[in-house]
């Protein structure tokens, strides 16, 4: 509670900007220091001590959403070293959930938002395009957590999704054309008519964080 | 009509054997002065309770058919209801024949029988993310919500019997509590039957019908809670008794939950290791899910529970151990029984009603009943969806509210318990009976009725059906994992924090334990998605040839390249074992296909379809082998029909993949073929020491891949010797054939081809002129080198940074000699052949003529020029390497798109010389020479 005395009106702005409640913020705030050591901010070393995501077989990409500046602010590109708590709460705000309140265009760029952070995770080369090879990637990594799938499986599943998307979204290509990779707008067809409402929400709770760090 | 008829028949039949069966046991004591041997006797008698089930399931079953008949009818209304009045009506009629209600539904017979298998297929089929996912939800509606119905209906009632406007009864408070907690749940049958025909959203469909099974529990305990109260008075309840009560739902609900689990453990357990009796595999599902249900019954537990957790539990182990058949087996038994079941209860309920003795009209009481549980219904969902608001992410609005109050159907469950009741201790049972009666009915007539259109007319998000994708598993995965990982993140433990580490939990111990080794590596569900898509694809391929009753289509190479992803795409590691690419290669030619189907289909070539049909009345569907009188009760003898499906698949992936080869390598390889083919006749093979296996890797894959499960019934040793020195050949001739066939369809500058040409798109006619142009140098090439040049070439262009000399190392890298490994495989099943192979090769020649006088020349040059290949190769090379002509650059990436590529002939070679471990298994290899 102190911190939030502390600093009303930054907090204020905080959740005008990201979507959360000033308590959601004040947990974050906390779990913000508890993986920084209570530093301003956050590298990347810093995550490696969540224990639980160590399973996790796409951390990898999952961290490196977070020092992704597409995703910080827009227009931006490149890697962040560190990122701070504002940054911090950014990433996080593209996980929560869909109020009642919203109408259909906050709606659709709510959705376009979460969909963006998705892509930006997958194109890794940061080019606007999802290339074969990125795919392979993410899917290679997606399903190293089962043991008995060879990686060459995974490799032709991803080619199968990958021609899958290719018929999505440019329907039937005349001969000589070449599929190059998934744009945004490609990655938008896609998605059309899946509901995602319940795929990218976590829900922030107004408990305590149960503090999971050593 | 018809029914009517129909039910008079039935009666007639019926009577008959009564009148018979007196006259039977009567003549006995007439015939005992001759004491003979009756060579036919009449025992109604003996069969008499068998034969009228059977029959009544009879009339039901074909009742069933008759709707139908109508899709009006049931489009409007369910069949639930009609089969609510079909009963009555032949109740009618079975009462007006002989006075007596003879067949009424005992709640023994329900609950034994026929309850179980709607709740195990309920259990069985249970979208397990959904339920778990909404487990919160649904276990709220389910307890609460059914307490709720109960308490205030029960109360109400009581309430208002106090006004005294319902007249006299002989009930006091409790026994309006124990009808209200009997008619409080509502009823997983009822429930079912109406809610699949509406097809609300998945979510809103999984709270109503989650509910409608869970809050058996309460009801069991509710019931029996009340029940011991009634018996033991009024005066004598303690608190003590209704801490016992409250106690005892506990231990119903959880124990009747840990039977189910405990059950589905051993069940999954012993799915593991029924590989050697495929038969009687499907019993297990069923015999031991049943003692689950008998199990909680037998220790007075939620039985409803435990056949449900059951069926939820084992779901995910046994459909991975069992073989598909017998998942299929298990699949359409199950729901064979479920909705046999379900139409014997409506129709049952039907009939129970009519019997004037259960009869006991008081309107107040019925109209006050219907008025109270809808009254309360909707108050319940209204106050819990609020509070439950607060907490799902997927908020429940009004219109589902609605739905969710209006679907709270009661059914046969509260009838078959009202019919329990001990009408020594429950003086108004009839009343109660007759008031259940009206609500079933009123609830599943009407509100069955006008559900539909109220769903439509609210506009409910409704379930559309989708093909699986690919593409929304995978991403499903990735954002599985992400949330999971930012609830870790973030330091909640959250919905998806428990699912992930369960999932975990789960591939660690209790999938190692539960599956098959086999069924842990294919078991992922994207693996599944692929597998499916796979399938089907081949399947519909094979139905397509069918349907047009020719392969035709199957080699339009012009139509194949509907999706052109480049995959040439240079792989992290050229060096990378040969055997990923073979199995790469599995993906391939099968998904393109699924979408070039559509295209296919409309490309209509009648010359070839009838060639092609020709060939196939020839060869294909042709008798192969004696039919074997062979009975086994513990195998299934694959029948002849089968077996010739099975090689007509066969056949037909093994020739889609010959035509993605011929397309790959270009008019050059075919024309090849036939050259060597003619050439090699009499030859000895060579080299075959070097690659044992001939082609046949290249193939391999995909059948391996696509044919999981078939490569079993495929690699069959019962084909005998015979049969394949004789057929052998005209499988090659087949084969020569369409490559041939290929040849003439490959769309190739040769300009001799107008007639061919005319048929193709303008344009394709406009690709064939850049082709003859950009192809015209690579006649002197020899096919397989070609290709990988067009490859390289082209990603080279994509990539624009691969130096030409590192193209032509490439090239150089490509031993010389794979061409002539390529076809040696050809040569090799030629000369196993010894009976037929003149035969083949001269059609292939015949037909060729004008052809095979272009590629004749070609083909003397190519062998010139082939001792001092790889300087020529350079050469060629810097010449292809200026010519950047737009039209080259488009051809070749049109070919690019092809994709077992770049390395199909290093790779051969690394085959020959890897470990056979890494061979697919001998049999299949073997597998595939036989077969062609």
């Amino acid at each position: 509670m102190g911190s939030a005395h502390s600093v009303p009106a930054e907090m204020r702005e905080l959740a005008d900007r990201t979507g959360f409640t000033s308590e959601q913020i004040e947990h974050l705030h906390r779990r913000f220091k508890q993986l920084s050591r209570d530093q301003l901010t956050i590298r990347k070393e810093n995550f490696d001590s969540i224990p639980d995501l160590e399973f996790n077989p796409i951390r990898g990409k999952i961290v490196h959403a977070f020092f992704d500046k597409r995703n910080l602010r827009p227009e931006s590109d490149g890697l962040a070293d560190e990122i701070n708590f504002e940054d911090f709460l950014t990433i996080m705000s593209y996980f929560r959930p869909i109020e009642m309140n919203m109408d259909e265009e906050q709606l659709d760029r709510f959705r376009k938002e979460k969909l963006k952070f998705l892509f930006h995770m997958y194109d890794s080369d940061h080019d606007g395009k999802i290339t074969l090879q990125e795919y392979r990637n993410v899917v290679e990594e997606l399903l190293s957590g089962n043991p008995h799938l060879e990686k060459e499986s995974a490799r032709s599943i991803a080619d199968g999704a990958m021609m899958e998307a290719a018929s999505i979204c440019v329907g039937q290509m005349g001969p000589d054309q070449v599929y190059e990779g998934i744009t945004f707008e490609d990655f938008l067809k896609m998605w059309q008519g899946i509901d995602i409402e319940t795929k990218m929400h976590v829900r922030f709770l107004n408990m305590e964080t149960i503090a999971h760090c050593y | 009509m018809r029914q009517v008829s129909g039910v008079g028949l039935l009666l007639g039949l019926m009577a008959l054997p009564a009148a018979l069966g007196q006259r039977s046991s009567g003549s006995p004591i007439n015939s005992n002065q001759t004491q003979s041997f009756a060579i036919v006797s009449f025992k109604w008698e003996h069969v008499k309770e068998p034969y009228i089930i059977t029959l009544w399931i009879l009339v039901a079953s074909l009742a069933k058919i008759v709707f139908h008949l109508s899709s009006k009818v049931t489009r409007v209304v369910p069949e639930s209801a009609l089969l609510i009045v079909l009963g009555l009506l032949l109740g009618g009629i079975v009462w007006a024949a002989d006075h007596i209600a003879s067949f009424t539904l005992t709640p023994n017979v329900f609950f034994f029988y026929l309850l179980p298998p709607i709740v195990l297929d309920a259990g069985y089929f249970m979208p397990n993310r959904l339920f778990f996912g909404n487990l919160g939800s649904i276990l709220l509606y389910a307890v609460i919500g059914t307490i709720w119905n109960a308490a205030t209906t029960g109360l109400s009632l009581y309430g208002v019997y106090q006004t005294g406007i319902m007249g006299h009864l002989n009930s006091g408070l409790l026994d309006f509590l124990l009808f209200g907690s009997l008619i409080a749940a509502v009823d997983p049958v009822a429930v079912l039957a109406v809610f699949e025909e509406v097809h609300v959203n998945e979510v809103l469909f999984i709270i109503v019908f989650g509910e409608s099974l869970l809050n058996d529990a309460v009801t069991v305990v509710l019931y029996n809670v009340f029940e011991s109260f009634v018996t033991i008075s009024q005066e004598n309840v303690t608190g003590i008794e209704c801490v016992k009560g409250i106690v005892s739902f506990f231990v119903v609900s959880l124990g009747g939950t840990l039977v189910g689990v405990f059950f589905a453990f051993l069940l999954s357990l012993v799915s593991r290791f029924t590989k050697h009796v495929r038969i009687i595999e499907p019993g297990f599902v069923f015999i031991i899910s049943y003692l689950s249900y008998l199990t909680a019954e037998m220790l007075s537990l939620s039985a409803i529970l435990a056949i449900t957790f059951c069926g939820i539990c084992c779901q995910k182990y046994v459909k991975a151990n069992i073989s598909e058949q017998s998942s299929t087996t298990v699949r359409y038994t199950m729901k064979m029984l479920a909705s046999g079941a379900e139409t014997i209860i409506f129709m049952f309920l039907g009939i129970s009603a009519v019997d004037p003795d259960i009869w006991t009209w008081n309107t107040a009481f019925i109209l006050l009943t219907l008025v109270f549980i809808s009254v309360y219904r909707v108050i319940g969902v209204v106050l819990q969806t609020w509070i439950l608001n607060h907490y799902r992410m997927v908020q429940l609005e009004i219109i589902d509210q609605v739905v969710m109050s209006y679907g709270g159907l009661r059914g046969a469950v509260a009838f078959a318990l009202v019919a329990l009741l001990d009408d020594e201790k429950v003086r108004d049972k009839n009343l109660f009976v007759s008031t259940t009666i009206i609500v079933v009915f009123f609830t599943v007539i009407f509100q069955g009725l006008t559900i539909k259109p109220l769903v439509q007319w609210l506009k409910v998000k409704k379930t559309e059906h989708r093909e699986p994708k690919l593409n929304e598993k995978l991403h499903g995965r990735a954002f599985d994992h992400i949330l999971s990982a930012i609830e870790d993140i973030s330091g909640q433990i959250g919905h998806n924090y428990l699912r992930d580490k369960w999932s975990n939990f789960d591939r660690k111990f209790l999938s190692k334990v539960l599956m098959r080794r086999s069924a842990q590596k294919s078991r992922d569900q994207i693996l599944n998605v692929f597998h499916e898509l796979n399938l089907k694809d081949a399947i519909s391929y094979v139905a397509e040839g069918e349907r047009r009753g020719s392969l035709a289509f199957i080699r339009s190479p012009s139509t194949d390249n509907m999706v052109n992803v480049d995959f040439s795409t240079p792989l992290p590691s050229t060096v990378e074992s040969s055997v990923s690419y073979l199995l790469r290669e599995k993906a391939g030619p099968v998904c393109l296909d699924m979408q070039a189907l559509e295209q296919r289909r409309k490309s209509i070539r009648d010359t070839e379809d009838t060639v092609t049909h020709h060939t196939l009345q020839q060869y294909l569907y042709k008798p192969r082998q004696e039919h074997k009188h062979l009975y086994s009760r513990h195998e299934i003898m694959h029948s002849e029909d089968d077996k010739q499906d099975k090689e007509i698949f066969h056949r037909t992936m093994r020739k889609r993949l010959e035509s993605f080869k011929s397309t790959k390598l270009g008019i050059n390889r075919s024309k090849k073929l036939n050259k060597i083919h003619k050439r090699d006749r009499g030859q000895k093979r060579r080299n075959s020491s070097v690659i044992p296996n001939g082609k046949i890797p290249s193939e391999n894959p995909l059948q391996d891949f696509t044919l999981k499960e078939k490569d079993l019934e495929f690699s069959e040793s019962e084909e005998n010797n015979d049969y394949e020195t004789l057929h052998l050949g005209k499988g090659v001739d087949f084969l020569a054939n369409v490559t041939k066939q290929n040849f003439t369809d490959t769309p190739n500058g040769d300009m001799d081809h107008d007639v061919e040409m005319t048929e193709y798109s303008s344009s394709d006619d406009q690709l064939n002129q850049n082709q003859s142009v950009s192809m015209t140098p690579l006649h002197f090439f020899p096919s397989c080198l070609q290709m990988p040049w067009t490859q390289n070439y082209s990603s080279l262009e994509n990539r624009g940074n691969i130096s030409l000399s590192s193209v032509s190392e490439y090239i150089a890298s490509c031993d010389p000699n794979v061409p002539d490994l390529f076809w040696e495989a050809d040569t090799d099943t030629n000369n196993k052949e010894t009976a037929n192979s003149g035969y083949g090769s001269e059609v292939s020649y015949k037909s060729e003529n004008s052809q095979e006088e272009n590629s004749l020349l070609i083909f003397e040059g190519l062998e010139d020029s082939y001792m001092k290949e790889p300087q020529e190769k350079k050469m060629l090379l810097d010449v292809q390497g200026n010519y950047r002509s737009a039209a080259a650059r488009r051809v070749q990436s049109r070919r690019s798109f092809h994709r077992p590529k770049p390395l199909q002939h290093p790779k051969l070679q690394k085959l020959a010389s890897l470990p056979a471990s890494c061979h697919v298994p001998p049999h299949s290899l073997e597998q595939e020479e036989t077969q062609l």
